[in-house]
């Protein structure tokens, strides 16, 4: 216990003395070369709070006897051997001070036979000292990560052996999410200390920190304290674990208001396509959900043509896709492309179906319902004969898989970057139905179709347009919900419910009620499965609050004032 | 052919095909003539045709399209349910082998329960089941229908939120804690009132209860209809605004005719139950809601014998093309009702007076063409 911390006084002294300029390697060559073993262990501890990489490569090779002294005149080179053994038995030399081959006069690299030359020897005073500058050496890694891996490590093993070294480090780490972990993991071994008063403050500590890691610790000292009858400690142990369960509540509820906001922006594309059509046309599209379902094969498809090309068993026929063969991060870009395509697709099939089959309908909303329900079954086999009944596979481009941690809160990079892209469409909505001529046909025919048509607007036209429109955002919502859900020939359906509250919560045909409809049912949704710790019955309370909803507000949210009656 | 005459015609038919169904049929079958898989499959037809009834008394006479009735059939099928499954009492397999102390139905025991809910225990009476089967979807109908007619709500909103409460429910019933038997619902059924449901006997009788209660649910609507209540149902479906500036209560009429609607429906359920051998939750979706409506659509809606005939006909494809063509069964299904509700609003009972003109041009004297002079 006691030696390490003379070491590092006697390092954290030296390494002021310890020339600048000198690299670990040379420093290590030049240890590995002196006979003086004081000189030789100074020089050693010399490298104490230095992260690079090669420390624990070299003295790891030298205490395992790997380092060779090569013998040219009266010359000693310090290397180690890398690379194959060829027929000889020999193998590529480094020089251990700079880390080039060792070469010969010619310049070519030398090959050298590990037994003919002795190995750099080592005392065991020596190797504890090489210990020591190993134990820290993950600590003091330039490399963030690494250095927080080090001390998350120790910390959750409750090392004690480490427990100096810590505290060391402490006062020099510069980074406050490390020096966090470091004042964490110190209170995490000092749980471990007999005396009470190290523990009372090790526990205060740790309330400080409320960090999540903590939970079990403080779950078995809370145990051990109770057990001793330490009136202190146990109070310090449960206002600490008071402290960790606020925190993880705090975490939960704002991890499930982001989950909420993510199913919110998904809803809301959806449903803004929805409550477009709708309150042009009078039409439920129950189809809607499939044309999500369009959107996520052709993400699929555009995925498999970026790649290895594919086979779908289409109708019975093996229908091979050719494909580009794309690596790196022309493949990534695939995702970008399906963007587009998707909602061309989507918009493409919307306005078929539109063509084919709802124009007809438009005096009769009920039966346009049902209709759209046959087409959506229609379309569901089609999909299932088309791509096969089970899920197909869309994996996730690299730059939409990672995370962003911002004090425990897990914020996936596919689900932020769907509330950015849904708020995105919302305002390129607003512009097409604001700023353009379009836009002004479409808003013209929703208030009266009549007079619009008699002003020599060509509502069967923009009936067609808008309904492209609608499906086609659809098609977009099915590619990010790609990257977030399963892709599957019925995948429509499970959104389709919600998609139809939400049109009928925001009001028909209201851009801001749509999208407030939207945030506060994904939102209420997801907070209610929290809270009642069960998805279903907080789809149920979520679909009861909506009955109760239209008692107050029986039009929704924004409702459209019109004198016209039936 | 005249108003009064088609009347009669269309009495004839139902005389005729109700003594077929409730005499002959079962009377063949007694005799070997007719199997005991066809009765069965009959006696689920009609079922579906009291569904579809219930759907065409919202839909076709008062205008309200509601996709809650697979809800009401599957509610009124899990009453009956609930007694058919005490009724197993000790022939469950647990009991068989000695470990259902308390005879509870399988499934509780599967699930580690050792005493009978308190919710459960009335079922052991079939009157009282019998009475759950009409009150349950009634008096969830008469909450529903009171919050969505007081705010007015109609049309397709009408629609989504009855789909939504189907949708809920459903969710509700897959899940095993609610003790309803989660995914795989009720099966194995042994006993009601004491005949052995696996008996030819037994089926044949449930088969005349349902033809029955069918001819009975069609009289009494038909009843309903030449009344001024009828009369006023068809008011609402045709301009429910006009009716209410007339002074009439259209919420009230609606709700008495959804509760009513709702009751036609879970008797349906509670009679298919015993007869296809199970319930399970599948049945509660808004899909088969939908279903049920294309029945209406492709049969007629607006009228009596449509809905019947819709349900038949349908649920006959379905029991063919499954088996001819199991991956085009749905292709099939959508294509039609696209095609009816294109095509043929009226249904197939419009089909004879939509021909009528075609065949008189056909067969009518040929108009005289002027020989030019």
């Amino acid at each position: 216990m006691y030696f390490p911390r003379v070491v590092i006084l006697l390092s954290f002294f030296l390494s002021l003395t310890a020339g600048a300029a000198e690299t670990p390697r040379a420093t290590i060559a030049r240890a590995v070369l002196t006979t003086d073993a004081a000189a030789q262990r100074s020089l050693v501890a010399s490298l104490m709070g230095e992260g690079d990489e090669i420390i624990p490569e070299l003295l790891t090779a030298w205490r395992n006897d790997a380092i060779i002294l090569y013998q040219t005149g009266n010359l000693t080179i310090p290397v180690v051997l890398t690379g194959e053994k060829n027929d000889a038995g020999t193998r590529t030399a480094v020089r251990v001070d700079d880390g080039q081959p060792l070469v010969d006069a010619a310049g070519q690299p030398l090959r050298v036979l590990a037994g003919d030359f002795k190995t750099a020897d080592h005392t065991s005073a020596l190797r504890r000292v090489m210990k020591a500058v190993l134990d820290i050496v993950d600590l003091v890694s330039p490399n963030q990560v690494k250095r927080l891996q080090a001390v998350q490590t120790i910390g959750q093993t409750q090392n004690e052996s480490k427990l100096a070294v810590l505290e060391e480090r402490l006062p020099r780490e510069k980074d406050p999410v490390v020096q966090r972990a470091l004042r964490e993991a110190l209170a995490l071994i000092h749980l471990k200390d007999p005396t009470e008063a190290v523990k009372l403050a090790a526990l205060n500590e740790l309330k400080a920190l409320h960090s999540l890691s903590s939970s079990d610790f403080l779950q078995k000292s809370l145990q051990q304290a109770e057990a001793a009858h330490s009136a202190p400690l146990v109070a310090a142990a449960k206002a600490a674990i008071k402290a960790v369960e606020s925190h993880r509540y705090t975490v939960d509820f704002l991890g499930t208001i982001f989950r909420g906001l993510s199913l919110g922006s998904i809803l809301l594309v959806l449903a803004l396509g929805l409550a477009i059509t709708f309150g042009l046309m009078g039409v439920i599209n129950m189809a809607h959900g499939e044309m999500i379902a369009v959107g996520a094969y052709t993400t699929y498809l555009v995925q498999n043509v970026f790649g290895d090309g594919i086979v779908i068993p289409c109708f019975g026929l093996s229908l091979g896709i050719p494909g580009l063969h794309l690596t790196g991060w022309l493949y990534q870009c695939y995702f970008l492309a399906a963007i587009p395509l998707s909602f061309v697709m989507a918009a493409l099939v919307g306005i078929g179906l539109e063509r084919s089959i709802v124009q007809w309908l438009y005096r009769r909303p009920l039966e346009s319902l049902l209709a759209t329900w046959g087409v959506s079954v229609v379309l569901q086999q089609v999909f299932k004969l088309m791509f096969g009944s089970n899920n197909v596979q869309v994996s996730s481009p690299a730059y939409l898989s990672g995370n962003w941690t911002v004090n425990d809160i897990i914020l996936g990079w596919n689900r932020v970057f769907v509330i950015g892209f849904a708020l995105l469409i919302v305002l390129g909505v607003w512009l097409v139905l604001t700023r353009t001529s379009l836009g002004l046909l479409i808003r013209a025919v929703m208030q009266n179709r009549g007079m619009a048509s008699c002003m020599g607007v060509r509502t069967s036209r923009v009936n067609m347009l808008t309904f492209g429109l609608g499906s086609g955002l659809a098609g977009l919502a099915g590619t990010f919900l790609s990257q977030i859900g399963n892709v599957g020939p019925s995948m429509g359906q499970n959104y389709i419910v919600d998609c139809f509250m939400t049109v009928v919560v925001g009001g028909v045909g209201s851009l801001p009620g749509t999208v407030i409809s939207a945030f506060g049912i994904g939102l209420s949704d997801q907070t209610l499965q929290q809270v009642l710790l069960d998805p279903v019955i907080g789809k149920i309370v979520v679909l009861a609050g909506i009955i109760l909803f239209l008692q107050w507000r029986p039009a929704g949210i924004f409702t459209t004032r019109s004198r016209s009656l039936d | 052919m005249n108003a009064a005459l088609r009347q009669r015609f269309e009495f004839a038919t139902v005389a005729l095909v109700a003594l077929c169904l409730i005499v002959v049929f079962p009377l063949l079958n007694a005799q070997g003539y007719v199997s005991n898989f066809t009765i069965n499959l009959w006696g689920k037809y009609l079922c579906f045709a009291l569904l579809a009834i219930s759907v065409d008394l919202l839909w076709g006479f008062t205008g309200m399209l509601s996709l809650g009735q697979a809800l009401f059939f599957a509610l009124g099928g899990y009453m009956l349910g609930m007694h058919l499954m005490l009724m197993i009492g000790d022939q469950g397999v647990y009991a068989q082998a000695g470990k259902n102390p308390n005879l509870l139905p399988d499934f509780m025991v599967f699930l580690g329960h050792t005493f009978l809910p308190t919710f459960w225990r009335p079922y052991y009476s079939f009157g009282f089941s019998a009475f759950m089967v009409v009150l349950l979807p009634g008096v969830i109908a008469a909450v529903f229908g009171f919050l969505a007619f007081r705010s007015r709500i109609k049309g397709v909103y009408f629609s989504i939120l009855t789909q939504a409460l189907t949708y809920g429910a459903a969710l509700l019933f897959f899940r095993n804690s609610m003790l309803m038997g989660g995914n795989n619902g009720f099966t194995d059924f042994k006993l009601l009132l004491g005949s052995d449901l696996r008996v030819a006997a037994t089926q044949r009788g449930l088969f005349v209860a349902t033809a029955v209660t069918l001819l009975l649910v069609y009289l009494l609507i038909r009843w309903l209809n030449g009344t001024k209540f009828g009369l006023v149902q068809r008011a609402i479906r045709d301009g429910e605004n006009r009716v209410l500036f007339s002074g009439y209560a259209t919420a009230h009429f609606k709700l008495f005719i959804f509760v009513l609607s709702a009751a036609i429906a879970s008797v349906g359920g509670a009679l298919y139950v015993p007869q296809v051998g199970g319930i399970n939750p599948s049945v509660m979706t808004p899909d088969k809601s939908l279903e049920a409506v294309v029945w209406v659509a492709v049969g007629g809606r607006g009228t009596l014998l449509g809905p019947i005939l819709g349900a038949v006909v349908i649920n006959a494809l379905k029991s063919w093309a499954t088996r001819a063509y199991p991956d085009l069964w749905l292709v099939i299904l959508g294509g039609l009702f696209i095609l009816v509700v294109l095509f043929l609003p009226g249904g197939l009972v419009s089909l004879p007076s939509r021909l009528a003109p075609l065949w008189r041009k056909l067969t009518g004297p040929k108009p005289v063409t002027v020989p030019k002079t």
